[in-house]
């Protein structure tokens, strides 16, 4: 369930329900726009007799102006809600125009979409009617028929309805590659004020039971049974940042607490939109959206580079620098540790330098074994030279003692386009370009 | 050693590989050796000549023998030769010479400017190859033996062999054909044909899908966040010619400010009772304020708002769910028929009716007209959340120990959306606006049910356990402080 959406192409004051498909489709895809998720990666299927195949590497399939790809149809199954969170369009007490699609229509759309090759599967989300367990149901019957009725082979991503039967997860994930539960807020406190039907425990509890169907699953498998399949591409989440004054360091505590909790394979952040006059516990500022960015990079260095949540952010330095990025942040604050030789430096080091990608870095292993790195070889590595040349030292330039602890390290390393950056760190605020 | 210069025409992967592994057996150094591209298969005349046109060779070839090259070399090869660039023949033939001529580890050595150059071509490759998988949009056409999904596609280089078995994999259950201007390849349903280049007008023109196709991708798109340049990196604007989507980027811009205005009218006026609640009031600055309440659409068509009624030092407050047609006349709340009921059972149980504040989750009456009546309507979700503030105001200000909530409505207003009457009825919960929070039927309920005569057993069902819920709610009221 999503946030603070807006405007549709259906005109705003008629409350009356949509009746025909393609309207009932701008709303419902509407209120879905503002969620993160679009990925499409991380589970293989084959399409033997059926539509469809994922291949374990997503493909998007088209980009909308905002510059985000469309990869899946993603629409939720109505608007339509009971509940009244504060940061979400479609709660209760909001006069968004609401619509509901029918399970037949879900599939004749997903099927019709993807024969033509527009998108990779379906991404469904719902609003809560009645109760949990029939929004739920509704969701599974969906997943259901394409792939018992239709023989889809193409990727399913269902969000799950908190509170929802262990039973209704379970078949969900028999059909879904993936599976997620939205924590919605990065703190207990944070939800408490904003969503305070919603409750942490559910979430987590849902997450949990995920979490443990999937470790059943590869058990099995590992003592050579041939356990049937459960989402899996793994489970991911999404939290709102900004709505709330906390923090980076405690939204990046927790991530790193899901990620190892429920074994997560994805966090998405979505910077908050205001909504004016809505409700006083609300903040009536967008945080800078390069902030949602920054927070992918952390993330990013957190699953792939070995950083600890902990190491980006300091006590007193509680949020990420907006200006860098969070390697080159650190590195900054970390001069004590470079520079550091491109030669012999292990692994982990070398993906600490800023600069070098986790790409660079094995090519550097790769070629190093071979001959020694010198200064011409680093742009063909693929390594930014002008961002990791103060940090590391080649077969032939060493940058001398003192380059590290220069006062404007900063303005040597920063990337090219200060000048524009700047403006634009200040600009992404009102028009999200990053 | 040989010194001439060698001419060697090639068309494909395979011809390469043949010409290379004779020159490389025969000693031809890369520099002697003039490949010459004959792949382009848009152009007949071309195809004719590459038919006819066989590399040279040194008049004394050895017979071929086994040649060692690394397997990642043969992995990364036929993908490089779909470069679309000349350059691809001859840099494969000295990566080849070099590989087998002391060479071995050349593929390690990442700053190698031929390995460089060969990932830069692989990566070429595999960027228009995902290009063509992604951007590929198949049109629905109908012929004799049925469904036909054709698409014209114009990749930068030669992929489509490189790419159709992808194709295969996905659509194996369609028949289908992707055209390019170099190549064509259909798919029946059993195996791939390929075919000649096909110029765009061959493919189909539109598609009966492309209307909601396009709502989609309008829709799904946040006016507030532009990032054309985005965009652009991901989705080379020579494909939007095969995009029908792309046709609506102008306007989608065009339109944005617009929808970006629109989204904080919207949100400004969403509905709610919130600025009409007067924050330091009294009971009776409460009512007076609701009198004048536009917080949602019901004011429009009740005669007036019924508020809450009742000792502001109420221990006991008695929630409903809307008022009805004699409370909508009378602006007082619980006055009609089931009022009465209401009055009469608590009576019985021993409360006073006059002792405890009662009130509605909805302050106004909600209808449809039938011929004369005006007929009671269940008020929605969105109302009872509109109206709410009301509500908490008044709890707010009586403060009370026990809470009587009548029926779904009025315990879900006070209970969340999870509430569910028929489990959590009867019993005391606390919450944050009294001690003792309790739930039964609402008296309408039963007097619903006495109408129904086939249902007059439920209906003495109902209030049998109406009135012993009472019962057990009265039993809990403390004695007043003597």
């Amino acid at each position: 369930m999503r946030r603070v959406s807006i405007a549709t192409t259906v005109s705003s004051g008629n409350f009356l329900p949509a009746t025909d498909l393609e309207s009932k489709l701008a709303i419902l895809a509407d209120a879905a726009k503002y969620d993160a998720s679009c990925a499409s990666s991380g589970s293989k299927r084959e399409s033997r007799g059926g539509l469809g195949s994922t291949e374990g590497m997503g493909i998007c399939h088209s980009y909308t102006p905002d510059g985000r790809c469309v990869s899946l149809l993603k629409v939720l199954l109505t608007n339509v809600c009971i509940y009244d969170c504060q940061y979400c369009v479609n709660r209760v007490s909001s006069d968004t125009p609401r619509a509901r699609m029918s399970v037949e229509e879900v599939v004749r759309l997903t099927m019709d979409f993807y024969r033509r090759n527009y998108i990779e599967g379906l991404f469904l989300s719902s609003g809560i009617i009645r109760s949990s367990n029939y929004t739920m149901d509704q969701l599974v019957q969906v997943a259901k028929t394409l792939r018992d009725r239709e023989n889809f082979r193409g990727y399913i991503h269902l969000k799950t309805i908190p509170g929802a039967d262990e039973e209704l997860i379970e078949e969900a994930g028999l059909y879904a590659d993936r599976l997620s539960v939205n924590i919605e807020l990065p703190t207990l406190g944070d939800l408490q004020q904003l969503a305070p039907e919603k409750k942490r425990d559910e979430i987590e509890d849902t997450m949990g039971q995920i979490k443990v169907r999937r470790d059943e699953v590869d058990a099995d498998k590992k003592n050579g049974l041939r356990p049937p399949r459960f989402a899996p591409a793994g489970q991911s989440t999404q939290m709102i940042v900004g709505a709330t004054p906390t923090t980076d360091r405690d939204i990046l505590a927790t991530s790193s607490t899901l990620y190892q909790t429920h074994r997560l394979r994805r966090v998405y952040y979505s910077a908050f939109s205001p909504i004016p006059h809505a409700d006083s516990r609300l903040p009536g500022q967008a945080p800078p959206l390069v902030r949602e960015h920054r927070l992918y990079q952390a993330d990013w260095l957190i699953r792939f580079y070995g950083f600890d949540a902990g190491e980006l952010t300091s006590d007193e330095q509680a949020n990420l620098s907006l200006e860098l990025d969070p390697k080159h942040a650190w590195a900054l604050a970390h001069r004590e540790q470079f520079p550091i030789d491109i030669n012999l430096a292990a692994r982990e080091m070398l993906l600490r330098v800023p600069g070098i990608g986790e790409r660079g870095v094995k090519r550097i292993l790769r070629t190093r074994k071979h001959h020694a790195i010198r200064d011409e070889d680093l742009s063909r590595l693929g390594i930014v030279y002008r961002r990791a040349r103060p940090f590391i030292i080649t077969a032939d330039r060493h940058p001398g003692p003192l380059m590290i602890d220069r006062a404007d390290l900063i303005e040597k390393t920063r990337p090219k386009q200060r000048q524009l950056m700047l403006f634009d760190a200040a600009d992404s605020a009102s028009n999200g370009q990053v | 050693m040989s010194t001439s210069n060698y001419h060697a025409p090639v068309h494909s992967f395979r011809s390469w590989r043949d010409a290379a592994r004779r020159y490389l057996q025969a000693g031809v150094a890369p520099e002697n050796i003039r490949w010459v591209d004959r792949r382009s298969g848009a152009n007949q005349s071309q195809q004719d000549l590459f038919a006819s046109g066989e590399p040279d060779f040194p008049p004394q070839t050895p017979p071929l023998d086994t040649i060692n090259v690394p397997s990642s070399f043969l992995e990364i090869a036929p993908t490089v030769a779909c470069h679309r660039s000349a350059e691809c023949w001859s840099l494969l033939y000295r990566l080849l010479w070099r590989l087998t001529h002391s060479e071995k580890h050349l593929l390690m050595i990442a700053s190698d400017p031929d390995v460089v150059r060969l990932t830069r071509f692989e990566k070429a490759i595999r960027r228009d190859s995902h290009k063509m998988k992604a951007f590929v949009r198949f049109r629905r056409s109908v012929d004799d033996l049925g469904e036909h999904y054709i698409a014209w596609h114009r990749p930068d280089h030669f992929i489509l062999r490189h790419t159709a078995p992808f194709f295969r994999r996905r659509f194996d259950v369609m028949r289908w054909t992707i055209m390019t201007p170099d190549e064509s390849c259909h798919f029946d349903g059993d195996k791939l044909i390929f075919g000649a280049g096909m110029p765009r007008s061959e493919a189909p023109n539109e598609d009966e899908l492309e209307p909601l196709w396009k709502t989609y991708y309008a829709n799904i798109f946040n006016p507030a966040r532009i990032k054309l340049d985005a965009m652009r990196a991901e989705m080379p604007k020579k494909h939007w010619p095969t995009l029908p989507e792309t046709e609506m980027i102008g306007s989608m811009l065009r339109e944005a400010p617009r929808r970006v205005d629109q989204m904080i009218q919207t949100t400004n006026t969403i509905s709610s009772a919130q600025s009409f609640v007067p924050e330091h009031a009294s009971i009776e600055g409460l009512r007076l304020a609701a009198s004048k309440c536009q917080g949602c659409s019901l004011c429009q068509s009740a005669t007036q708002t019924v508020f809450g009624h009742g000792p502001a030092t109420a221990s006991v407050v008695v929630i409903g769910e809307q008022p009805g047609d004699q409370e909508d006349v009378t602006g007082k709340p619980f006055v009609g028929p089931a009022g009465q009921l209401l009055r009469e059972e608590l009576m019985s149980v021993g409360i006073d009716p006059e002792s405890v504040y009662m009130t509605n989750a909805v302050k106004h009456f909600k209808f449809t007209r039938s011929s004369k009546r005006r007929l009671h309507k269940k008020p929605s979700a969105r109302e009872v959340a509109a109206c709410r503030p009301w509500l908490e105001a008044e709890l707010k200000r009586i403060k009370p120990a026990q809470i009587l909530c009548l029926g779904a409505t009025a315990a879900s207003a006070i209970h969340g959306p999870n509430f569910r009457l028929t489990q959590q009825r009867g019993a005391f919960i606390s919450t944050r606006f009294a001690d003792q929070t309790f739930a039964t039927y609402h008296p309408s309920a039963i007097l619903r049910a006495e109408q129904t005569s086939a249902q007059n057993e439920t209906a003495s069902q109902i209030r049998d356990l109406f009135h012993r819920d009472l019962k057990a709610f009265a039993s809990h009221i403390k004695a007043p402080p003597a």
